[in-house]
């Protein structure tokens, strides 16, 4: 087999387990209706209930604009997390079924099953982010961005819900159980946004606090959504996000391949 | 241990001292197998005897500790991609996808075995006609019985008319109609020329089925030979007498000094030699006198096998 037809058939097998996936979430739909409905339910909370003092309490940090134009980026980037989850979820069940053994035991691309859940996750964090910014418009969202900008959004979402599948993969592979599977994501989800620029800027927190916040990756992710949807300036910022994704993905790539070869 | 030594078959299987150990646990202790293409070779013995390492070792799904084994000619170590790509699997715990219809999971294989589009669903269609499907093709195995889905997944096996087939418990935990229905359709696989491994916990099921047994314990090979030569190694067949007194039971006996009474059932255990003959011959010997209350008899089943071969094997190979 030579290196180019051994690529395309990778590819094809990537391919038909990513269709398996979409299959999966179509017949499915709870996993990926659950990650539109925690964001959802966030933003509501933030722009009728928390938002007002919050808002109030930014002064500059919002530029004058309301809250909630502060508030959607920081909702966009916690829907991209919101897919750890289910994303580890189906990752364990899988593993855990009769069916993967099948599969290992046909002449399939080692990496196809793992390749298709990523692909899978990153499809439905696309698709969840849509809904929720029709949602954040339909609640007063009044984005400043350009069309130019809309598509550097994708360019930030899609490579973050990347580089956060493959780390959900590997805690998924690694977990004994459905529950610790999700239980691993939860840092992912709700912890690390919200000590970020997510809610409130980094800046706005105690000192040591503040240095972690402004150093952990889901800030530089946040920061460039936030600049790109209010039209502020992006300056380097969108260049740490990415590199971050990056690194991220890298990392746990190497990890779920190795996870996925022991078990 | 018998030899095939008269095939001149090419050799789907071969296993060289294969070792398999779980930390202290010694699952496989030095198995040797030969398998002929086309044969139907049965692997018997109870649950932990190591049937289904074997069976996943076999299939490159967990490597082995020693030994050698080539699978269709393809060395299991150096090339599991090739014998990935001639062997089918199916075992005792379903392996299809439950979130898809069974049409569906069909038609995945066919995908993942990268058939033709039209090529995929002729083969799933002639699948499902053939195992009895077509009106669940469109619903999730989830509406299945035990004996559908066991089927979904030997047809998902098939898929890509694998020249070997290993099939670890096809009949566990199976209604007798679904086992007969499996029977039939490995009697069916075997006239197209497959070759089938099979594992099983039921002396029945190689009976009907398999050329050729072998009996596995405790990860060793403890008997090995054809279902006939395996079969007249088992001193488990005889009638089974029982007697409505005591005095009755004394008489027979006298008669029958072959048999071993059990004074608490007032029963009598004779072997039998062999059919109609040997049934004749003990009730001749009975006479008209002794009343006989009930007359039973005894087929070896695997608990005489593994007396015979593992309890006490310097008598059974003696006989």
């Amino acid at each position: 087999m030579s290196a180019l037809s051994g690529l395309t058939i990778a590819a094809q097998d990537s391919a038909t387990m990513l269709g398996r996936e979409v299959k999966h979430t179509l017949r499915f739909p709870l996993l990926l209706v659950s990650t539109i409905l925690s964001p959802v339910v966030l933003l509501l909370l933030f722009v009728y209930i928390l938002g007002g003092p919050i808002g109030h309490g930014l002064g500059n940090a919002a530029r004058g604009a309301p809250y909630v134009d502060f508030l959607v980026p920081g909702i966009l980037m916690m829907t991209v997390a919101a897919g750890c989850g289910p994303m580890a979820i189906n990752v364990h069940t899988d593993m855990a079924g009769r069916f993967v053994d099948r599969i290992r035991a046909m002449a399939v691309t080692r990496g196809a099953l793992l390749t298709g859940h990523v692909g899978g996750s990153v499809l439905r964090t696309l698709v969840a982010t849509t809904v929720v910014t029709v949602v954040a418009l339909l609640v007063g969202f009044r984005p400043k961005a350009s069309v130019a900008d809309w598509f550097a959004v994708v360019g930030i979402v899609a490579p973050f819900s990347f580089a956060l599948a493959w780390l959900s993969a590997a805690l998924g592979l690694v977990a004994k159980s459905v529950a610790g599977a999700n239980g691993s994501t939860l840092p992912f989800q709700f912890l690390l946004p919200f000590v970020s620029s997510t809610f409130v800027p980094a800046a706005s927190m105690p000192a040591g606090v503040r240095w972690f916040a402004a150093h952990q990756p889901f800030t530089p992710v946040v920061d460039s959504l936030r600049a790109l949807l209010t039209g502020a300036p992006l300056g380097t910022t969108a260049y740490l996000a990415l590199a971050w994704c990056a690194a991220i993905a890298l990392v746990a790539y190497l990890w779920a391949q190795a996870a996925f070869r022991r078990t | 241990m018998d030899v095939l030594t008269n095939h001149a078959t090419r050799t789907a299987v071969s296993v060289t001292g294969l070792r398999k150990a779980y930390g202290e646990k010694v699952v496989l202790d030095g198995v040797d197998l030969t398998i002929g293409e086309g044969e139907v070779f049965a692997l018997l013995g109870p649950n932990g005897a190591g049937k289904t390492t074997i069976v996943r070792i076999l299939s490159t799904l967990i490597p082995a500790d020693a030994g050698t084994a080539t699978v269709m000619g393809y060395d299991l170590q150096r090339d599991d991609g090739a014998v990935r790509g001639v062997i089918g699997v199916t075992g005792q715990f379903s392996a299809v996808d439950d979130l898809l219809t069974g049409e569906e999971n069909l038609l995945l294989m066919g995908r993942l075995l990268h058939l033709p589009a039209n090529g995929r669903r002729a083969r799933a269609f002639e699948l499902l006609e053939r195992f009895d499907l077509v009106e669940a093709a469109r619903q999730t195995p989830a509406t299945y019985s035990a004996g559908m889905k066991r089927r979904l997944d030997l047809a998902m096996t098939l898929m890509g008319r694998p020249r070997l087939i290993f099939l670890d418990e096809p009949t566990t935990g199976l209604d007798p109609r679904s086992r007969h229905t499996m029977w039939q359709i490995i009697r069916d696989l075997v006239g197209e020329g497959v070759t089938i491994l099979l594992t099983t916990q039921y002396l029945e099921e190689p009976d009907h089925l398999a050329d050729r047994i072998a009996v596995l314990d405790h990860g060793r090979i403890v008997a090995e030979g054809t279902t006939e030569e395996l079969k007249r190694r088992i001193p488990g067949a005889h009638f089974r007498l029982r007697f409505a007194d005591a005095a009755s039971l004394d008489q027979a006996a006298r008669e029958l000094r072959e048999g071993t009474r059990d004074d608490d059932d007032l029963v009598l255990r004779v072997p039998n030699e062999g059919g109609i003959r040997s049934l004749r011959n003990v009730l001749a010997r009975l006479g008209d006198d002794v009343a006989v209350e009930d007359l039973s008899i005894h087929t070896p089943d695997l608990d005489d096998v593994f007396f015979a071969v593992t309890g006490d094997k310097s008598k059974a190979t003696t006989q």
